[in-house]
């Protein structure tokens, strides 16, 4: 099972012509994914070759999904586009689609998320996010494929790399899915909606929850835990040296005023009963707890 | 600053009255002269509640706009140096509005607040009288049409008497919105003329930067005699880095692994005299040794910084590519370098990494294999 993506995923790559498109693609057929084709209107009808695997370019998201039957896109296009590949591919009914393109305008993502939401077909995960993997699966966006095997714990993280760090901290249990939803103010896919997907996937066994500072979702996810979460879930949340004001690093990581803070985050998850690690590596050891009762 | 939302104001033909900015107490004179005399003297900083701090003075004549223009320049208002101050007309004010729109991250569309209580901050009028709070979302598809306007209208309770003109300010508010790229557009207060009109009397814009490509003109509102000079040196190099008051200097891929191992650290400094983490530099996936040796030149020009602590799990970026990075960087900067540097690799061809770094066997750098380790030997080293 896993969640969003699984070994029946067909995946096109918008932006697959770029050199970062480029570089990812290969990563991603290198660890199984079955990418069916790659979409820029200006080298429709042509086929890239990657290390003898030849994918086929097409004009638009419609004409790919028609001819292969796709079902996942991944976005690589540049920022100042993003908004008008997400829509056409909304518009093409693509059902998932994962933007790893970071630098987005926040307005431009209110827009897409809008337009998706009234359409009620795609759904978005990022902007601004690694993707997600299922192991030994299929691997959409730049997840590397080689730190985890397949298992059954289930991830979600606002952030890459601490994604990459607690895949390896836990590699020798593995994962059903993990994914990364992004570190900007406005994004498609949230800790609840990935929280939700755990809970109905008969494959994942315990949670891992990572968050940081900015916004109010993990005391949000926290909420929906207490009525909806029946299996274990383990926090961590980044940033509680970061300074008023200041935005680190991801768009959305910013405390304002009293607000967004990793204290408030913790203790709001700890209420409902979540452990939460002070590290990385405390977190991991608190998921092992878990699992070894399990 | 004030000023400058003023000027987007301005643009979007938001009612306002700009003023003169002077960064010279002397010339507040001929700024006050040209206004009539009877002046309002205003720090501009980017912080609120500068008028409790004492940076807005009322100026009778022209002579006393010069000595509070020299009062408040030079003032340090919430850690933030006062270089310039608005010289502005003096208004009638007949009824004081609070008015916003900004991103609303819970609900991924747009919200408004306003208030016919304004002039006070809007987290003051929630706490003493919510009732008097108006809270409208937006829908980013359809946005502020007249329709929506005269929704937020009816849900302030704004005055019959302004009923009209505030849905036109609300649609040229929301112009500044949405063409600037903003993810705030606040008036503190909107105020009621004592001549019945609508005038933004003081203001706040925050502009989102990845929308900078669609805006050359917003490069002139960056303050850059207000960043902090290590700041300004890493932006141009263009490092993600943020100042820290704190002696071990960071270096890492990655927002959150940084965040985190800023936290990791500051956990480690309890143990050693309560050292701290310097500063958050995220130098992101392809860490090359130019993109290494600029950040490690960032960091050992911090006067504070006594150790440094180089975190990097290797995704896509490989280990042994981080690992030549941090040796071609050591030779780059020669003597530059003359601070302890911990060094935790982990990840992609991390072997190789370690391998790199052990034959290189330079003197001022430790491996060690966890980041909890590594961030308790780079506090130590830091607190010696």
């Amino acid at each position: 099972m896993a969640i969003f993506l699984n070994e029946n995923s067909k995946v096109v790559v918008q932006g697959m012509t770029g050199s970062e498109g480029q570089k990812h693609t290969r990563r991603m057929i290198a660890s199984g994914t079955n990418i069916v084709g790659g979409v820029n209107p200006r080298k429709a009808g042509e086929s890239v070759d990657f290390d003898g695997t030849s994918v086929p370019v097409f004009g638009s998201v419609k004409e790919s999904m028609d001819a292969t039957g796709a079902d996942v896109s991944v976005v690589f296009v540049p920022p100042a586009f993003t908004k008008a590949a997400v829509i056409e591919a909304v518009d093409a009914g693509m059902p998932l689609v994962v933007v790893i393109t970071e630098g987005v305008p926040v307005h431009d993502t209110a827009e897409f998320f809008a337009y998706a939401q009234a359409k009620g077909t795609t759904r978005i995960i990022g902007p601004n996010c690694p993707g997600l993997i299922s192991p030994g699966r299929s691997n959409a966006g730049i997840i590397p494929a080689d730190i985890a095997k397949g298992g059954r714990v289930g991830l979600v993280s606002k952030s890459g790399t601490l994604t990459y760090q607690m895949m390896y901290e836990l590699r020798d249990y593995g994962f059903s899915s993990a994914v990364g939803i992004g570190g900007d103010p406005i994004i498609g896919t949230t800790h609840i909606d990935c929280l939700q997907a755990f809970e109905d996937d008969p494959e994942t066994d315990a949670i891992v929850m990572i968050g940081e500072i900015g916004g109010d979702a993990e005391e949000r996810a926290a909420e929906y835990i207490k009525d909806n979460v029946t299996k274990p879930v383990v926090g961590y949340v980044a940033g509680f040296t970061a300074p008023e004001g200041k935005t680190m690093g991801h768009a959305g990581a910013i405390v304002s005023g009293s607000s967004g803070t990793a204290q408030a985050k913790k203790e709001a998850l700890e209420a409902v009963g979540v452990k939460v690690g002070k590290t990385p590596s405390e977190t991991a050891q608190l998921m092992r707890e878990v699992l070894e009762k399990l | 600053m004030e000023y400058q939302a003023k000027e987007l104001f301005a643009k979007h033909d938001v009612p306002v009255t700009l003023g003169t900015v002077v960064e010279n107490p002397d010339d507040a004179a001929e700024a006050a002269r040209g206004l009539g005399g009877r002046v309002v003297v205003k720090a501009q900083v980017k912080t609120g509640g500068r008028g409790k701090a004492g940076g807005v003075k009322l100026a009778e004549t022209p002579e006393e706009a010069v000595e509070r223009a020299r009062d408040i320049l030079g003032m340090d208002i919430k850690g933030h140096t006062v270089h310039r101050v608005l010289i502005a007309p003096t208004a009638d004010i007949a009824e004081e509005y609070y008015f916003s729109f900004l991103v609303d991250r819970a609900h991924r569309n747009y919200l408004c607040i306003a208030s016919i209580e304004g002039g006070v901050e809007i987290e003051e009028i929630a706490r003493t009288n919510p009732d008097a709070v108006a809270k409208v979302s937006i829908d980013p598809g359809t946005g502020v049409d007249d329709a929506k306007a005269a929704e937020i209208v009816a849900a302030t309770r704004f005055p019959e008497e302004v009923a009209e003109e505030a849905k036109a300010v609300i649609k040229k508010l929301w112009d500044v919105f949405i063409k600037e790229d903003a993810s705030l557009v606040e008036v503190n207060p909107l105020v009621r003329l004592g001549d019945g009109h609508l005038e933004a009397l003081d203001g706040k814009v925050t502009l989102d930067e990845n929308a900078d490509f669609r805006h050359e003109d917003h490069a002139q509102f960056e303050d850059k005699a207000a960043a902090d000079p290590l700041e300004a040196e890493a932006k141009e190099k263009g490092l993600n880095y943020v100042k820290l008051d704190g002696e071990v200097g960071i270096i890492g891929n990655g927002a959150g692994l940084v965040m985190s191992t800023l936290d990791v650290v500051a956990y480690a400094g309890e143990k050693h005299s309560g050292v701290k983490p310097a500063n958050f530099l995220d130098i992101g996936g392809g860490a090359s040794a130019q993109v290494m040796a600029n950040g490690l030149h960032i960091i050992l020009n911090d006067p504070q910084v006594k150790s440094v602590f180089v975190n990097v799990f290797g995704g896509i970026t490989a280990c042994d590519a981080v690992a030549d990075g941090i040796v071609h960087a050591l030779e780059m900067l020669g003597d530059e370098a003359n601070k302890p540097l911990v060094v935790r690799l982990d990840g992609n061809n991390v072997e190789e990494g370690r391998r790199i770094l052990n034959e290189a066997n330079h003197p001022l750098v430790t491996m060690v294999d966890t980041m909890d380790g590594a961030a308790d030997r780079a506090a130590e080293l830091a607190a010696k």
